[in-house]
């Protein structure tokens, strides 16, 4: 099993400066996050934005920022758990934690800091009545494996780069896809749209614009979905329909750890960011108390502060005694 | 006198029931951010940089709004229940010319 001081959920920026300043504490750290990547949301929704609050930095990339900490903190060579969901926590020993994810993997941890912004990416599922009896029969949010769908009959939905890509690879596999979109204009890579707009006329993908996917049916599996175009509205037959909107971030499994939660975000004391539960910590854009604003800047700050209580909590015996890092630096650490 | 830069807006919410808002136009404020500053049920996740589709709106009134942008566009495609009034209100900068605007908050899935 992973062992590690601090486990911080949510490699964004918060969770990734967080290892900075455990570091300097001598406190090691492994961080997972739902995402495949490290960044959150500055990776997943803006990475090509400026911001321009960070101190130092007239103006940085939210990408450049993220590449940025990673520098900062690799001296203190994190661990990482990507591409998976914090799912369960239990205590042991009266005072650590082993934290499971969605994907089984387990995690002992003296102190967890949860740094998961918005809460975890998952994808955003249309607003289709019966859609969720049939997610995983039928109707796939993600296409994991392109060798399910050969010779099947499959309808996706969305207008962005990953309805496109896998319009055009599933094009090639599948015996018959159908593309719905809202417009009928795309916002995907150019040669993308171009391909599928090539494929559609040669009659390999089936091109339905200003339509929406309405209406799902099967029992036991996906049988068909109902599509309503400017027009009409028609049923299609299809043996797998995968809906492609992106991702949007959900508080998810957090929410039932017995944490104090106000709005969907964590309340914490400022002494030191802790929760009502001891030695869970929330930091970042998930935590709120009087006063707060959702800046990278104050997450920093809290993070701060954060190690300094986790290190008392793990290594009670022991005095902390601070120094700066223009007197020490950071190498020996 | 001051209240030259309020302008009202009303919002209608998920439930039906009606808000009058007041908004100064000097702050270079937006919709979603007056709205969340009323407290009303609108996320704004991103912040208003039209990357998440959160404070999803319909325009009710007849005002004449700038044109959804095309990366406004883009967002609504990841929106559901968008009609052809859908607005991201975090793309309505609010001026003078807003004073009246009323928007209902479309549901959240």
């Amino acid at each position: 099993m992973i062992k590690t001081d601090i486990l911080i959920i949510g490699a964004g920026p918060v969770g990734l400066f967080t290892v900075f300043e455990a570091g300097l504490l001598k406190l090691n750290c492994h961080l997972i996050d739902a995402l495949p990547q490290v960044g959150g949301q500055l990776s997943e929704i803006y990475p090509k934005k400026p911001i321009y609050d960070i101190p130092g930095y007239p103006s940085i990339l939210a990408g450049d920022l993220v590449d940025r900490l990673m520098e900062q903190i690799e001296p203190f060579k994190p661990k990482f758990t990507l591409g998976e969901r914090a799912e369960s926590i239990e205590k042991i020993d009266g005072d650590r934690f082993i934290l499971t994810t969605n994907k089984g993997t387990k995690i002992d941890a003296g102190v967890i800091a949860i740094a998961g912004g918005l809460g975890s990416f998952e994808p955003r599922k249309p607003p289709i009545p019966g859609i969720e009896k049939l997610e995983d029969k039928g109707v796939n949010y993600f296409v994991r494996d392109p060798e399910l769908y050969r010779n099947k009959k499959i309808l996706i939905a969305g207008g962005g780069d990953s309805a496109l890509d896998w319009t055009i690879e599933l094009a090639e596999i599948a015996s018959q896809v159908t593309l719905v979109h809202r417009r009928t204009s795309f916002r995907g890579a150019l040669d993308s749209v171009e391909k599928v707009t090539e494929l559609a006329k040669a009659g390999k993908v089936n091109l339905v614009t200003k339509a929406q996917a309405i209406g799902i049916h099967g029992e036991e599996k996906l049988e068909g979905v109902k599509i309503k175009t400017e027009n009409e509205e028609k049923d299609l037959d299809v043996d797998y329909f995968i809906p492609l909107f992106g991702l949007s971030p959900k508080l998810g499994p957090i929410a039932d750890w017995d944490l104090n939660i106000t709005k969907n975000a964590i309340e914490v004391d400022t002494l030191d960011y802790s929760t009502n539960v001891p030695g869970i910590y929330a930091i970042g854009d998930i935590n709120t108390y009087e006063g707060k604003l959702k800046l990278i800047l104050c997450g920093f700050h809290e993070a701060t502060l954060m190690v300094q209580s986790a290190f008392k909590r793990i290594y009670p015996d022991q005095k902390l005694s601070f120094k700066y890092t223009t007197v020490t630096g950071i190498e020996g650490l | 006198m001051e209240e030259d830069n309020i302008i009202k807006i009303s919002v209608e919410d998920r439930e039906g029931k009606t808000h009058s808002l007041e908004a100064p136009t000097d702050m270079a404020l937006n919709l979603m951010e007056v709205m969340k500053s009323y407290e009303l049920p609108v996320e704004g996740t991103c912040g208003g940089m039209a990357l998440c589709a959160s404070c999803h709106c319909y325009v009710l009134s007849d005002h004449d709004l700038s044109e959804a942008s095309e990366a406004e566009e883009d967002m609504l495609d990841q929106a559901f229940f968008v009609e052809d009034n859908s607005r991201l209100s975090c793309q309505i900068k609010l001026s003078k010319e807003h004073n009246g605007l009323g928007v209902k908050l479309a549901p959240v899935s």
